[in-house]
């Protein structure tokens, strides 16, 4: 219990330098803050409402102190402003929009790819110097060099844009309704497969080294020895004896891959033009919509601090050491 | 004086010694030796590449090796004058970043306590923040162009390498010869500098190859998403303007397909010679090699046996 107080106390701590940075970002620029942050709506609005604008975002003639309070008090209740790009919804709204499909690609993407990449290092370990061990470590090392979104510029390419059989872009085609029924879901996951694909190829490596390093220490271990000597059956050593104590660094390792895979999968989005956060960061950046990129970094980086949270979680009931450790 | 000169010759050309003998490695280097001569030389050969050469969109010929982007310019000297900027942003992170990531890692390490504990949580919430959202904020902020991108790149990515290198440095604090040196009264300067880092030169030098896969796959990503100097020729814009030309939907592959593949060889290339450099600088993976080469040649399954370093190094079982 005390443990996970600690991480959470850490989590909050980073949700703040977040926020912080986010608030000190637009004021470390040179020159006017308000005026180069608000230059953008520059014939859209009247006076009176860039000044309520400047008020959201506490980019007032207050002292600094006293904008930072007004800045937190606007996170703390999800008012992020408004978006330029989107104008005149606000940004908490434009982003809620996408973020489903975000988590949807991301999360997915990461699961099957922990999931074989680990498979594939338990059988590289387990048939050391093997088949497996001997190819697919240095293929996969080879496809995790290209960034992920060329790849999926490939993948669009030759199976999309040669070979016609997956959609070209989008989470789902206009012909179908959104809802939950056979035909929404079946497109969704047929518009799903390159994106999460790629994704999953370019960071299947990590995961398979990872694994295939552990285990093969774990295998020189006594107590595994000790599960062949019993003459238990391979797939139990390999599996319940080794494999489940292989695991630690991996799911470790899992928080640390979030963030990153959560980057590379927005580039993806951009080039299959799917509609979650990547999609409207592009657009953030090439409209100068401030308000709308900082948006996205705020509810990224929580989505992240979150997910690592569980993370946490998973390694208490993983790792009994832990556990002991801190009662 | 001649005396450190000439150990740090000898240092330098046991490495080259050991790229020479292991495959990997060598293959590595050679990829990245073609990279760099191609990045210095390279611009001389080719034309401008911001020139308006011929038709848009051309498919490879004689003329344009490589075919025309949707502007109508040399896809090959795009490519390769791309290459100067990206790699010497790459190599140049790469370098920065564990510098930073070695100063505060090894301090925290080092000095502990308070120090440690203030540090750590420094690292450890910039490893939890999502390094490229964080970047794309601060580019965005900032006028778009290399000095930019480097420092979002450092931002970004300092954070992993002080990790690595605080429990490296916590790893050498307690050994014998730092206890030594601190009973001869060494300054800590001189322990930190010359007993604890000489003794992680091979976990530097690894971490720079590191840091610089991920400074041209970042940098690239960064550029495709328009935070670059769109107007300069490097890697990332040629993918931004393949991508905003639309070269997928007019099936020009010839845009996108060189520049990707470049920086996957290259990524490839360093991550080739950082494996090599692993089995160099730890010799029980060298020994393990030779081991079960021994136990092979002998007609013997290779079992699970670790081998030990014996004087002569020569590779002997435990059995």
């Amino acid at each position: 219990m005390r443990y996970l107080l600690k991480r959470l106390g850490f989590y909050l701590l980073a949700a703040w330098v977040a926020v912080t940075l986010n608030f000190f970002l637009p004021r470390l620029m040179p020159g006017d803050p308000a005026t180069a942050l608000f230059a953008r709506f520059r014939g859209m609005l009247g006076p009176e409402a860039l000044d309520a604008l400047r008020e959201t975002f506490g980019l007032t003639d207050a002292p600094l102190i006293v904008q930072y309070f007004t800045y937190l008090g606007h996170v703390l209740k999800g008012d992020l402003g408004i978006s330029v790009a989107y104008f005149p919804a606000p940004v908490l709204e434009v982003i809620s929009g996408g973020l489903v499909w975000t988590i949807f690609l991301a999360g997915s993407a990461l699961i099957m790819s922990f999931i074989i990449g680990t498979l594939l290092g338990v059988a590289a370990a387990w048939w050391r110097f093997g088949k497996v061990d001997t190819f697919v470590p240095p293929a996969t090392a080879l496809i995790g060099a290209f960034p992920y979104f060329w790849l999926a510029m490939v993948a669009l390419y030759i199976f999309g844009f040669k070979l016609g059989w997956f959609p070209l872009g989008h989470a789902y085609s206009d012909r179908v309704t959104p809802g939950f029924n056979a035909a929404f879901i079946g497109d969704v996951f047929r518009h799903a497969v390159m994106p999460v694909g790629t994704v999953v190829i370019a960071t299947l490596g990590g995961w398979l080294l990872t694994m295939r390093n552990t285990m093969v220490s774990v295998l020189g271990r006594d107590y595994v020895n000790l599960a062949r000597a019993k003459g238990l059956s391979p797939r139990k050593v390999a599996l319940r004896y080794a494999a489940r104590n292989a695991l630690l660094p991996s799911v470790t390792g899992f928080g640390m891959a979030l963030g990153f895979v959560l980057g590379g999968s927005l580039l993806t989005e951009i080039v299959f033009s799917y509609p979650g956060q990547g999609y409207l960061l592009v657009q953030a950046v090439r409209s100068q919509d401030y308000p709308l990129m900082q948006g996205i970094f705020l509810v990224i980086t929580l989505a992240v601090l979150g997910a690592n949270f569980i993370v946490d979680l998973v390694s208490l009931w993983l790792d009994p050491r832990i556990r002991d450790s801190v009662s | 004086m001649s005396k450190a000169a000439a150990r740090g010759a000898s240092g330098l050309s046991a490495w080259v010694d050991a790229v020479k003998h292991d495959k990997r490695a060598a293959f590595g280097a050679g990829i990245i030796v073609f990279f760099v001569l191609l990045a210095v030389f390279g611009p001389l050969f080719v034309g401008d590449p911001t020139e308006l050469v011929g038709i848009p969109m051309q498919p490879p010929s004689a003329d344009h090796w490589l075919g025309t982007t949707g502007q109508g310019q040399d896809v090959l000297a795009q490519l390769v004058v791309g290459t100067r900027t990206s790699l010497l942003i790459g190599f140049s992170v790469g370098l920065i970043v564990v510098f930073v990531g070695a100063i505060i890692g090894v301090t925290a390490g080092y000095f502990g306590g308070r120090v440690d504990a203030v540090l750590s949580l420094l690292f450890n919430v910039f490893l939890v923040i999502p390094g490229l959202p964080l970047a794309i904020v601060i580019a965005a902020y900032l006028p778009s162009g290399p000095l930019t991108l480097a420092f979002v790149l450092v931002i970004a990515g300092w954070a992993w390498n002080a990790r690595v290198l605080r429990a490296q440095t916590l790893a050498h604090r307690n050994r014998d010869f730092v206890a030594a040196a601190e009973v001869a009264g060494e300054s800590s300067w001189r322990i930190v500098t010359s007993e604890i880092l000489p003794n992680m030169t091979s976990l530097l030098v690894s971490q720079v190859i590191g840091g610089t896969v991920y400074a041209i796959g970042a940098q690239v990503g960064l550029e495709f998403l328009g935070l670059g100097d769109v107007s300069a020729t490097t890697w990332g814009t040629n993918l931004y303007w393949a991508q905003n030309d639309s070269a997928l939907l007019t099936g020009a592959w010839w845009t996108f397909a060189p520049t990707g593949l470049a920086v996957a060889l290259v990524g490839f290339g360093l991550t080739m010679l950082n494996s090599g450099f692993d089995e160099i600088t730890n010799p029980r993976l060298r020994l393990e090699r030779a081991w079960r080469a021994f136990l092979l040649g002998r007609g013997h399954e290779p079992g699970r046996s670790t081998p030990v370093v014996r004087e002569n190094e020569k590779a002997v079982g435990n059995a």
